[in-house]
């Protein structure tokens, strides 16, 4: 199993394995699913509730896709861990973050420091993605 | 025009940073070429045929004057000096070392400039009328709103890694002059029947193998949703749009194959959703960024009278220069396009002079065109003459503004690694072919757009005559189209029948233009003779 190698969640890892988009509806005990970039991340909205882990595959990190399905999952209102596995390049981490990620699996180990300085790269945001809690430079622009 | 306050100012120098970082781990063997490909294609650098090339983005072609000088010395300083003015309104340099760009990063950043999202396969540099503010046919300003989305779209984390490039067009006017339509998405300001102004969506439209026209997809965005709705655009984009191969990834495909209604439906659906999520900027942040594109202090009451007594300035103001909203002043279009040279090149001399005519005599604003010239948008009549007389010294004086000499032409394989053909020459023997002043007068408006690969990069799909160069066994070969336009009548150019070789394409563009002189009726343009009297008149003359 790939390791976790940067990990944002104060609470116990979970490590269940996975199970496919597919097979999550009918596996009725099953609490962690690994989302492929051509799966609907919304088929899973109705069971939320029972997971606890989602892993997002990214096979080639040029390939975007779960960006959004992270993003869709945290909007629909999941809390739990958003592991993203796979070709993961240190430039993109800050951008995974803010769409949902608060784990990091990476198939081959990143430079600490170099993913350190990525995470903690942009202090302030373009957008509001509701996801990752910050305020958008537009909303300090217009206190509320 | 915008002006960066400190949280837009640390975005840039943040920017500046982590590329200097890339760079350094690339230096330092850390990331392979391959890995390091696509990190320096979100910042607008591309590994070309002799050298790195640099391009730099000149959000919505609005530059000021200190920009453009900036521009001008980075020419002198990290390259060969000079730049190329592109379609998408922005410059490249062509002769740039991987080692420099960090500082010339840098040096940008400094006067609110930068290289982000220039290249790559993320939501590039917004484009828009470069008479914006100025034209006398607009409902508003466009560029506040291409501001809104050039922040929004600016590391926007979601879609930063999109199945190929796209390119958002936002104008204000029935006029089209920025190809509105050929954009993935094009958004037209409009106002509706209860007087608001919004945003009429299009989506799907693009040039490269497939040229596609955008099909409307909302007659009308709220101003209030703006935002919400591109991002709806972009997520089904960026979940549905083909990835399996990159020459049917861009969104044209996916609105095609869906149909424009089911992507419609997609695109409704996601907004709906949206909706309930606070990703939408308040209104008054828009106001904020209108402020800075607030009117220049226009002289009121000023004469309308220009001393056209010298015949070639008569000739340039006739050609180069258009009505402006405010009386007494003129929008004045710099041709870059001077018989012989190559469309859209600058020395850095003649860029210096541009920025210090746009500071003197231009309320400090200059604009970069889709077709590869600069404007003066804010020209006192009074201060015509001394301006022209000034470029005219420069050698940038040349009054052939959509004529068969305003050539628009790529790179093509003087300079590209992904070129079949060379352009350049090609434009610059069609350019000396109608050299004559009175000639390019005779055939009035004719666009002429030359692209050296099917990418399309020149546009020859939106000529009014287009020439696409190939490679034909080894040998380059050049196709003819006609009957295309970027206009609010867009419509694509059609092969007319076998290719040429780069000789044979010049004499076959000038029999066009003896079919078209010898057949126009009244004021018409080419294009409208072309559409008239259809392909088979044009046929008979170049094939015989």
């Amino acid at each position: 199993m790939v390791e976790v190698q940067f990990r944002f969640r104060d609470d116990e890892a979970v490590n269940d394995p996975a199970v496919t988009v597919d097979s999550f509806a009918e596996q009725s005990n099953a609490t962690a699913v690994r989302i492929e970039p051509g799966d609907d991340a919304r088929t899973l909205l109705p069971q939320l509730d029972r997971l606890s882990l989602v892993e997002v595959n990214f096979p080639a990190w040029t390939d975007g896709r779960g960006y959004s399905s992270a993003r869709i999952l945290r909007e629909a209102g999941y809390k739990g861990e958003m592991r993203a596995v796979g070709d993961l390049v240190i430039d993109m981490l800050g951008h995974l973050q803010r769409c949902g990620f608060d784990a990091f699996a990476p198939d081959k180990a990143l430079n600490p420091t170099d993913a350190q300085n990525a995470f903690g790269r942009w202090d302030n945001v373009y957008q509001a993605t509701v996801v990752d809690g910050r305020q958008a430079i537009w909303a300090k622009r217009h206190p509320a | 025009m915008y002006k960066y306050d400190e949280y837009d100012q640390q975005m840039v120098d943040v920017r500046v940073e982590e590329f200097r970082d890339q760079v350094r781990r690339r230096l330092s063997g850390e990331l392979t070429e391959d890995q390091f490909k696509p990190l320096r294609l979100q910042n607008g650098l591309y590994l070309q045929l002799h050298a790195y090339m640099l391009r730099v983005a000149v959000p919505y072609g609005t530059l000021s004057s200190v920009q453009m000088r900036l521009l001008g010395d980075i020419a002198d300083k990290y390259d060969r000096g000079y730049g190329h003015f592109t379609t998408r309104q922005n410059i490249q340099y062509n002769w740039i070392k991987l080692e420099d760009t960090p500082d010339i990063l840098a040096e940008l950043a400094k006067v609110e400039m930068h290289a982000i999202q220039t290249s790559g396969n993320c939501i590039r540099n917004i484009s828009s009328d470069q008479f914006a503010g100025a034209a006398a046919d607009e409902i508003i300003d466009p560029r506040p709103y291409a501001e809104l989305l050039r922040q929004w779209s600016s590391f926007h984390p979601e879609f930063l890694v999109l199945p190929r490039k796209f390119k958002i067009c936002v104008i204000a006017s029935d006029t089209d002059r920025a190809a509105m339509r050929l954009h993935d998405i094009g958004i037209k300001m409009v106002k509706n029947d209860a007087g608001e102004i919004g945003a009429q969506f299009y989506a799907g439209g693009g040039m490269g193998r497939t040229p596609m026209i955008a099909p409307m997809i909302r007659e009308f965005v709220p101003l209030d949703q703006l935002i919400t709705f591109s991002e709806a655009c972009l997520r089904v984009y960026n979940r549905y749009g083909r990835r399996d191969n990159k020459y049917k990834a861009r969104i044209k495909i996916l609105v095609h194959e869906l149909g424009r209604d089911e992507y419609v439906r997609q695109v409704e659906e996601e907004f709906a959703h949206l909706l309930t999520q606070p990703i939408e900027p308040p209104l008054a942040e828009l106001e904020r960024i209108k402020a800075h594109f607030a009117d220049p202090a226009f002289e009121a009451g000023l004469s309308e009278e220009l001393d056209l007594s010298d015949p070639d300035f008569r000739l340039w103001v006739g050609r180069n220069t258009q009505a402006h909203k405010q009386a007494g002043y003129v929008v004045a279009t710099i041709s870059l396009k001077p018989v012989g040279g190559i469309p859209g090149d600058a020395t850095a001399d003649q860029i210096r002079l541009m920025a210090d005519l746009g500071r003197d005599y231009s309320f400090d604003e200059l604009r970069v065109t889709h077709a590869q010239n600069i404007v003066l948008p804010h020209v006192r009549k009074a201060d015509l003459y001394t301006v022209w007389k000034a470029l005219d010294d420069a050698g940038l004086a040349t009054a052939n503004l959509d004529t068969v000499g305003d050539i628009i032409a790529c790179p093509g394989l003087d300079y590209c690694s992904l070129a079949n053909a060379r352009s350049i020459p090609v434009a610059q023997k069609i350019s000396e072919r109608f050299g004559s002043a009175e000639r390019q007068a005779q055939i009035g408006e004719l666009k002429l757009k030359i692209s050296g690969c099917i990418n399309a990069c020149g546009h020859h799909h939106a000529g009014h005559i287009g020439i696409l160069g190939v490679d034909k066994k080894g040998l380059e070969n050049y196709q003819l189209l006609f009957g295309g336009s970027e206009g609010a009548d867009t419509s694509l150019a059609k092969i007319i029948g076998p290719g040429f070789t780069e000789d044979g394409v010049v004499d076959a563009v000038e029999k066009a233009t003896e079919v078209y002189l010898a057949n126009k009726q009244g004021e018409e343009r080419f294009l409208d003779t072309y559409r008239r009297i259809g392909m088979d008149p044009f046929k008979e003359a170049i094939y015989g």
